[in-house]
């Protein structure tokens, strides 16, 4: 699949926080972190645990399933790279099967849908591979009603 | 012996002054000038020469240090140098609570607040990054098209509109308030540019649900503050303005990162607008005018509900231009112009205009404002509040 965005936007870097999760999504997993003394995930990834404040974190594997939490609709760009876009919408994913920690993505499909919050959402991951760039997102696409 | 753990009545406002307000980039002056003419501004309004001045404090990391100020000031002893974390106009008013804490335990005792910006000079705010790669927190966000203010907090103010069933309509009055009061306002720089419903309506998106007129200016200049101890109020030509109480911080863990603070869809105030009410030892009835940081309206809607002023489900009936417009409305609000209309000094010109309530100096004035409330940066963390009351509050 083509990139839910217009190439130019800058890209992800994993630092030693967080590179568990960029090295997932390249190989279409979803890793989270989660503290290995109480089972506690944890959201943006920190040194620590916020719950039992063990620094014994680990990063599981969890399924790309959520819930949007919330959406935005952007109009006007910020930023160069997407002066030719048009309309985009971001959401915020909670993730039930992970301690409802949220991920910030795209939602796939046509920009000027209404969007549900509270709607179940499954994750795409998008890959970018080319001679300037080599990382993966996780974008999202809603889940039709049976 | 133990005094009393408090604030209330221990500063008084010794003098205020703003600089020429300008479009952002149009300031003739360097940033460090704008702080300068402030701070001895400040000094003429309190009739006090600049080397009185023994403290500092300012917020957002302004780029104006203490230091190199009070070396230009030509100050003697410069005995306390204070900086509020956080970005944004969180520390607005938290600034305000650090100088008077100094002033109250004898730190210090003639502390200016200020806030500097020439965004021509130093890059705007609300602009994406312009490098290549990205990592941390951001490299979570900014992939996906989220970068700008607007675009963190939008998320915030759907989620509490959805929530609550709250209409554009009350966003929309926040602004019209505004630009309104900023119409009686010569220092305003909408000052002759009204807005009306139609205009409001028919503009631009940003990102839903802020239109254009739903987010701050961004602008020159600066503005500062003057306090004294509360003993030293008969020295000065102006009526007593008073600190009342001041309170800063945020709710647990509401900067967890990524948009995961467990209570989201909020302005941050739910903790400290209680602490703030207790040492001012007023309830939120009592208030008679209240400037309310516009970052976004829909983080001032949050603002206001989370101090108290209206319930959630009571939005879209009390967020109306009738209820918040000077002089006669039920919360009269923003009454210079605010962060929209006047100027965004990353709101410390808000605190000035709620000093210029009490001291009956307003050019939106509210009849007996004894009690004037400023609420700083909602939707940051961390963010603040303030209090002033007139000598007949104490
Ligand atoms: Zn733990």
């Amino acid at each position: 699949m083509s990139a839910y965005l217009q190439d130019g936007l800058p890209s992800p870097v994993a630092n030693n926080l967080d590179a568990p999760f960029w090295k997932g999504l390249q190989d279409n997993r979803l890793l989270i972190q989660r503290c290995a003394n109480c089972s506690n995930w944890q959201w943006g990834p920190e040194w620590i645990c916020h719950h039992c404040h063990s620094f014994e974190l680990d990063f599981e594997e969890t399924k790309a399933s959520g819930v949007i939490y919330s959406y935005e609709r952007v109009w006007h760009p910020v930023h160069p790279a997407l002066a030719s876009q048009g309309p985009y919408l971001i959401v915020l994913v909670a993730l039930p099967a992970a301690g409802a920690v949220r991920l910030v993505g795209n939602l796939l499909g046509d920009p000027r849908q209404d969007v549900e919050i509270g709607g179940r959402v499954e994750g795409v991951f998008e890959h970018h591979l080319d001679a300037e760039s080599n990382y993966s997102l996780l974008q999202w696409q809603n889940i039709p009603l049976e | 012996m133990s005094a009393e753990r408090t604030l209330r009545g221990r500063a008084v406002v010794a003098g205020v002054a703003e600089t020429t307000y300008y479009k952002r980039g149009e300031s003739p002056d360097d940033e460090f000038k704008l702080a300068l003419e402030a701070i001895t501004g400040a000094c003429r309004s309190a009739g006090i020469s600049p080397q009185e001045i023994d403290g500092f404090a300012s917020y957002s990391n302004d780029r104006s240090d203490a230091s190199r100020l009070a070396a230009a000031l030509g100050i003697h002893d410069l005995r306390f140098a204070n900086m509020q974390w956080g970005g944004g106009g969180g520390g607005g008013s938290g600034a305000i609570g650090n100088a008077v804490a100094a002033i109250a335990t004898g730190m210090a005792e003639c502390v200016v607040v200020f806030r500097a910006l020439a965004q021509g000079q130093f890059g705007r705010f609300g602009q994406g990054p312009r490098r290549n790669t990205i990592s941390g927190e951001f490299a979570h966000t900014v992939p996906y098209g989220l970068m700008s203010p607007a675009q963190m907090f939008a998320m915030k103010v759907t989620r509490f509109m959805h929530d609550h069933q709250v209409q554009q309509a009350a966003l929309r009055a926040i602004s019209l308030a505004s630009y309104q009061h900023a119409q009686n306002n010569p220092r305003a720089v909408m000052y002759g540019r009204p807005l009306d419903e139609q205009q409001y309506d028919e503009s631009r998106w940003i990102v839903e649900p802020f239109h254009l007129y739903d987010c701050c200016q961004e602008n020159d200049g600066a503005a500062a503050i003057i306090l004294v101890s509360a003993e030293r109020a008969q020295e000065f030509d102006h009526p007593g303005c008073y600190l009342l109480s001041a309170a800063a911080g945020s709710h647990h863990r509401a900067g967890a990162p990524v948009h995961n603070a467990p209570d989201y869809a909020t302005s941050a105030f739910k903790t400290l607008a209680p602490r703030l009410f207790e040492m001012a030892g007023v309830g939120v009835s009592e208030v008679n005018v209240l400037q309310s940081y516009e970052n976004f309206t829909g983080g001032v809607l949050m603002s206001i509900v989370e101090h108290g002023f209206c319930t959630p489900e009571e939005c879209n009936d009390f967020f109306t231009l009738e209820n918040l417009t000077a002089p006669r409305g039920r919360v009269p609000l923003n009454t210079s112009g605010g962060n929209l209309a006047e100027c965004y000094m990353h709101g410390l010109g808000l605190n000035i205009e709620a000093v210029r309530q009490v001291w009956g100096e307003s050019s939106n004035q509210v009849s007996g404002a004894d009690i004037s409330m400023v609420i700083s940066g909602p939707m940051v963390t961390p963010v603040s509040a303030c209090i002033f009351g007139s000598e007949a509050t104490l």
